[in-house]
């Protein structure tokens, strides 16, 4: 072998041909990889969803599932409204500035976090690690929760805790308020969820 | 190539059949190789068993994997019902699954006892430090394979613990949310999925775990096994060139891993029997409630052998955040001061740090969670290169290593526990410094593994003829 001269030309198209089915061989990940994104009846399933709130009572909370999540749609008492102001001083970001592009739609960077004061719609998803927060209504001391405690919701997970407005209290592993999903009312009594008016 | 050999026309039948073989595939080659004239040394003791007892929890896993497959329907809407059916319909079902079950947890028992014997009797040393890589890479892909299987069941621990993993790596800055996307094949935890994780489970992991074990024993097989003294025994030969300290595999040792086999199979069949949840630590109690995409159970923890890696997971805080970046900074101070490099590296080194501290500044703690958790795994890779010490074996290295490597043992076993734990405020500072500790152990090795005086290693390993 060693005493044989190099076919520089068939080394050049050999590198050459070389290269071009290394080429061919990375597009095929192309498919492969696609392959892992959701599915054309994953994405569809995204779909807004219509919901009745006329059967909503001040005080209460309806659960409807919108793209596998949990969606809260709660009709706030005068007090729990007035709960939010006081509890401004003690949230990480009263204001919903942090992430506003995928938390918090235009119409709902205010203090209530909503488009009508009373009916807040959230995503009922811990911005931590992604557990349901559960229900903690009751004003006044109580277990794993402050003394002065305002109403709202606790992480089981990890303690994070959300005023009624989805907001989240500072120093807790939660880093972002609950998303808020773009909605829309169609008339008083129906909501539409997964579509507003800019879509 | 070898020559083709011909066999006398008297000889036995099963002689011809054995030479025909042979002269088509190395048969009697390689069980010479492997087993019958491969010289392992004569002083192990039990922690030598675990190997031997991992491969044979491979081939559990495997074969009721089998099994269950054939009765498991992958489907979100039909799984959790289809593992009920092979508890209660399937003949011998409960029976196959407990095994497969109690398999996922001995596997890491057996797995955690191995790399304890590797670690303390410096089994990763040169020259063997691929065969604690491929050992790692093995481990690594153990904790793939037991994640995804856990979510099969579709219970809420399954549910819940997945998502929560998940999450994780959404926590990634910039392509965190896609990637988490494209692992779910879905806006949430759902059926697709399970599907993907019922893929990766029983065929993509297992091949490459197969793969990697094929790998880890030929290594092993080419470097020779350590033993206890961490003494080469290919130092000393006889005449013939076999070491004078080593037997054959088969059948000292092939004879010796069936007492450790039957050891093991009492106690595995034990469980099995009268314990297989084993108090909620093999089968957690909340995994036998289906899942549910809209309610978390009261308290999540994963099962028992991820926990002290989710023990640090939770243990990096933002106040967590200022302990390390101290560290980060006083590693840099050091660095400039005492190491012995040109004054460019150390421009480096203190650059680099001050990068790493406004990086660790901007991106949230959630993040240098998951960093920290990986990076527990991971820095087992580096430990051949870690430790400096002049001898392998903690039996000739100081007292105070010995009791070093207890307090790490122990520390493990603490986050251990507290990863099973709700969270507390308490919990919290020990994990953190269990935390330190951890890392401190390994990224202080360079330095504390040269200090002290070692005692003499013998030239040949300590054995009495028994």
């Amino acid at each position: 072998m060693s005493d044989t001269t190099v076919d520089t030309d068939k080394r050049t198209w050999l590198i050459a041909s070389g290269c071009a089915g290394a080429v061919g061989g990375a597009a095929v990940a192309v498919p492969f990889i696609s392959a892992f994104s959701p599915s054309e009846r994953a994405k569809a399933a995204g779909a807004a969803v219509e919901v009745d709130i006329s059967a909503i009572k001040p005080g209460e909370k309806l659960t409807v599932e919108w793209r596998g999540k949990p969606v809260w749609i709660i009709r706030r008492t005068p007090e729990q409204l007035e709960a939010l102001k006081k509890v401004e001083s003690q949230l990480a970001d009263p204001e919903s500035k942090r992430n506003p592009a995928e938390l918090t739609p235009e119409y709902a960077r205010n203090q209530a976090r909503s488009i009508k004061p009373e009916f807040f719609v959230g995503v009922g998803i811990c911005s931590h690690l992604g557990c349901s927060p559960s229900d903690k209504f009751q004003m006044g001391p109580q277990a794993s929760l402050p003394d002065d405690w305002q109403g709202g919701f606790l992480c089981p997970c990890h303690g994070s805790t959300f005023d009624m407005a989805g907001r989240v209290f500072k120093n807790k592993p939660a880093p972002d308020n609950l998303e808020v999903p773009p909605h829309m009312y169609i008339s008083d009594t129906r909501l539409l969820i997964g579509e507003d008016t800019k879509a | 190539m070898a020559e083709f050999k011909d066999i006398s026309p008297n000889a036995p039948a099963a002689d011809k059949a054995l030479n025909w073989i042979d002269n088509r595939f190395p048969l009697s080659k390689m069980f010479k190789e492997h087993m019958s004239e491969y010289y392992a040394p004569k002083n192990f003791n039990f922690l030598y068993f675990f190997g031997a007892l991992s491969l044979l929890v491979l081939v559990i896993q495997i074969l009721t994997g089998i099994f269950l497959v054939m009765h498991y329907k992958p489907d979100a809407s039909q799984a959790f019902a289809s593992v009920e059916y092979i508890m209660r319909d399937v003949p011998w079902g409960w029976l196959i699954r407990y095994m497969h079950s109690t398999g996922a947890s001995a596997f890491f028992v057996v797995v955690y006892m191995h790399m304890f014997r590797g670690l303390i009797y410096g089994s990763y040393r040169k020259p063997r430090e691929l065969v604690w890589l491929f050992g790692c890479a093995i481990f690594l892909a153990l904790m793939g394979e037991a994640f995804m299987g856990y979510l099969l069941p579709w219970g809420q621990m399954s549910y819940w613990g997945a998502q929560v993993i998940v999450n994780l790596f959404s926590a990634i800055p910039f392509i965190g949310p896609d990637l988490a996307l494209l692992i779910r094949g879905d806006y949430v935890v759902g059926d697709a999925t399970l599907n993907r994780f019922f893929s990766f489970h029983v065929i993509a992991v297992p091949l490459v775990l197969l793969g990697l074990v094929v790998a880890h024993i030929i290594a092993l097989h080419e470097v020779g096994s350590n033993n206890p003294d961490g003494v080469e025994i290919k130092a000393n030969k006889d005449a013939s060139g076999k070491p004078l300290d080593g037997i054959p595999f088969h059948p000292y040792y092939s004879v010796h891993d069936l007492m450790g086999v039957i050891g093991f199979l009492l106690v595995f069949c034990a469980i099995i029997f009268f314990a297989p949840e084993f108090g909620g630590y093999f089968l957690e109690y909340n995994n036998f409630i289906p899942a549910d995409p809209l309610k978390t159970p009261l308290h999540i923890a994963p099962v028992w052998y991820f926990t002290p890696y989710y023990s640090m997971l939770r243990a990096i805080t933002s106040e967590m955040m200022y302990a390390l970046i101290v560290c980060v900074l006083a590693a840099a101070y050091l660095g400039a001061t005492r190491a012995k490099i040109s004054s460019f590296f150390k421009a480096v080194v203190v650059g680099g740090a001050v990068l790493l501290v406004v990086v660790m500044l901007a991106i949230d703690a959630k993040f240098w969670g998951v960093v920290v958790m990986g990076g527990a795994v991971v820095i087992l890779f580096f430990l051949p290169w870690l430790d400096n010490c002049a001898v392998k074996s903690i039996r000739y290295r100081p007292d105070w290593h010995v009791y070093l490597y207890a307090i790490f043992v122990i520390n493990f076993f603490v986050l251990g526990y507290l990863g099973i734990q709700p969270p507390s405020s308490i919990g919290e500072r020990v994990s953190q410094l269990g935390t330190l500790f951890y890392f401190g152990f390994f990224l202080l090795m360079p330095w504390w593994s040269r200090m002290g005086d070692t005692k003499p290693v013998p030239d040949r390993v300590n054995f009495t003829a028994h």
